[in-house]
């Protein structure tokens, strides 16, 4: 018993380590090739570290287009529509797991409506509402369709985590007075942190590196954002891979940093919002 | 409590409800509810982008000339080949690698954090990087199969073969996916109480029977999550697609979303590219009904 035991563990991590290397490989592949000059990008075999290295591309990537300023409209963009995200979807998340309402249900079904319809169908009448309303290329029109449709998923899983919020504090506080607002902003949130730590990571991560509505919606270079510097760099400088990946490395950092700030929650936030058995 | 004050509670509660909902609800109506309307009126026109009020209503013309497309019967074929594969393979990987994660083994939280990086890692980065490695000239790929394990002699070009063309946008898919479905699963593995499975175990279950008599039936609810969310996707897929194969050769590999794009804003045809996503939207829509009948029934039944 005890051997065939540590057997399964052995089997598990040797697995585990396979795994691993599958990971690995396109990783160090694209790290390796941000390091190499141009002339040896297709070099084979492949060195596990090049020899000679450089940083040129790292310096042409960051120097050439307007990369930084890509950079800083992917932050400007990234970092509003999660702040806003995460207040508006908590907002509704609060209303469907506690407050009483006509057409509640009905609203509810609206909701999740928007966790079926494919985003891309909407990108024709988005585009035409986009043109209408002055927000064509401009940074509010991909924030404020990022928070659309981060909303329906993001409430669907708050909802969840709130509804797991126990009530007797809420009754305690209503009985002294509380208003709705306050049990939202005292009680509700502050006990919901892993689950809001989900829906951080999601909405992060979806802006930063959305690419079809930004395609769309931004004309002028000087609005663009990384994914499409990125995308760019691929099509426009006859493909300098190594300028490619460097610039992809650097657009990296700020999600690896978002990721290990809220990693713990994680794994936890996601078993609180219910979608467990 | 009487049933006065419950009945005034009630509709105390209104006012609040309408200033929590309406900041969602605006943004909704105005970017997907009033969209999702308006695309449906223009897939019933020729559309003219510039003077809207100049574009010939043509009926179904625009759903006829798509069913009627060699092209959009090949992106149907492409995107469902496409989603059955990544879909199963994703689930099946995924939840091995949860189970195998979810015990007590050395390094786990580092085997987590390193499975989880393909997923946060952007899809334009990662697509990009797929097709760098599929190069046909020297590329990674072609080296391994060709000067590592000689299975091939020599370099196929990946990339100019409409079947071959799917093979990367297919692995960049699994290889960012499969990070994602294993913290889903394990999220599911860590609802399961303990002391069933140790039950089970001395009782003399083996590793086996524990796995189909107790793991999977508990874990229904988060099977049918992980499925309809990663077919919602697999369908909707476009990056992998537009940056690998950009349709190529011969529009051969187009996803139905780079399909819908193409029609949309290279030709500016809108009238065929709202027919095209609406198309789509119907299927999508008939599966998450059947899914969502699934997901609501009780467990256990």
């Amino acid at each position: 018993m005890k051997r065939s035991k540590f057997l399964y563990k052995a089997v598990s991590v040797l697995f585990l380590i396979v795994g691993l290397g599958i990971v690995a490989v396109p990783i160090w592949y694209m790290v390796s090739t941000a390091f190499k000059p141009q002339t040896m990008v297709f070099e084979m075999p492949p060195q596990l570290w090049p020899i000679p290295s450089t940083l040129k591309n790292f310096v042409k990537a960051v120097t050439t287009d307007h990369f930084l300023l890509y950079f800083w409209n992917s932050v400007k963009v990234a970092f509003s529509a999660t702040i806003l995200t995460v207040l508006v979807s908590s907002m509704l998340a609060y209303a469907f797991a506690r407050l009483t309402f006509p057409f509640k249900e009905n609203l509810f079904y609206i909701l999740l409506l928007g966790m079926m319809v494919p985003p891309v169908m909407l990108i024709i009448p988005q585009f035409i509402i986009s043109h209408n309303l002055n927000l064509y290329n401009n940074l509010w029109g991909l924030i404020l369709v990022y928070i659309t449709m981060n909303i329906s998923m993001q409430t669907f899983l708050l909802r969840g985590v709130f509804e797991n919020v126990p009530r007797d504090l809420e009754e305690a506080a209503m009985i002294d007075g509380a208003s709705p607002f306050t049990i939202f902003s005292q009680i509700i949130l502050p006990l919901s942190g892993p689950g809001l730590a989900v829906v951080v990571i999601n909405s992060f991560l979806y802006s930063w590196e959305e690419f079809t509505w930004a395609n769309v919606n931004i004309a002028d270079s000087a609005n663009r954002t990384l994914p499409i510097g990125i995308a760019l760099f691929q099509s426009e400088h006859l493909t300098e891979w190594g300028q490619v990946f460097s610039a992809s490395l650097i657009a990296l950092v700020p999600v690896i940093i978002i990721f290990l700030l809220f990693q713990r929650y994680f794994v936890q936030g996601i078993s609180t919002t219910g979608i467990k058995g | 409590m009487s049933q006065t004050t419950r009945s005034e509670k009630k509709r105390n509660q209104i006012l609040p409800a309408i200033i929590f909902l309406i900041p969602g609800f605006t943004l909704l109506f105005v970017f997907f509810l009033g969209p999702l309307l308006y695309s449906f009126r223009i897939s019933f026109y020729q559309w003219n982008f510039a003077h809207p009020d100049r574009s010939v209503f043509v009926g179904l013309a625009n759903y006829i000339t798509q069913l009627t497309n060699p092209i959009f019967h090949r992106a149907i074929l492409n995107t469902f080949a496409y989603t059955l594969i990544t879909v199963s393979l994703k689930m099946v990987l995924g939840f091995f690698v949860a189970l195998v994660l979810n015990q007590k083994i050395p390094a786990r939280s580092f085997f987590r954090v390193a499975y989880y990086l393909p997923v946060i890692t952007s899809w334009v980065i990662v697509s990009l990087l797929f097709m760098y490695m599929f190069s046909g000239m020297g590329g990674l790929v072609n080296y391994f199969l060709k000067d590592v394990l000689h299975v091939i002699s020599k370099n196929i070009m990946w990339l100019a073969d409409p079947i071959l063309a799917l093979i990367p946008v297919i692995l960049v898919d699994i290889w960012k996916g499969v990070g994602w479905a294993t913290v889903i699963f394990l999220s599911g593995l860590q609802s399961i109480p303990m002391e069933l499975l140790e039950a089970a175990e001395v009782d003399g279950a083996s590793p086996w029977q524990r796995l189909i008599k107790i793991i999977l039936p508990l874990m229904r609810g988060t099977i049918v999550f992980l499925i309809v969310v990663l077919l919602l996707g697999g369908l909707n897929s476009y990056v992998p697609f537009q940056l690998i194969t950009h349709g190529n050769p011969m529009d051969q590999t187009h996803s139905i979303l780079t399909l819908m794009y193409r029609a949309t804003f290279t030709r500016m045809d809108f009238g065929n590219g709202a027919a095209i996503s609406y198309l789509l939207t119907l299927f999508v829509f008939a599966l998450s009904i059947i899914q969502l009948k699934l997901l609501n029934k009780p467990i256990g039944e």
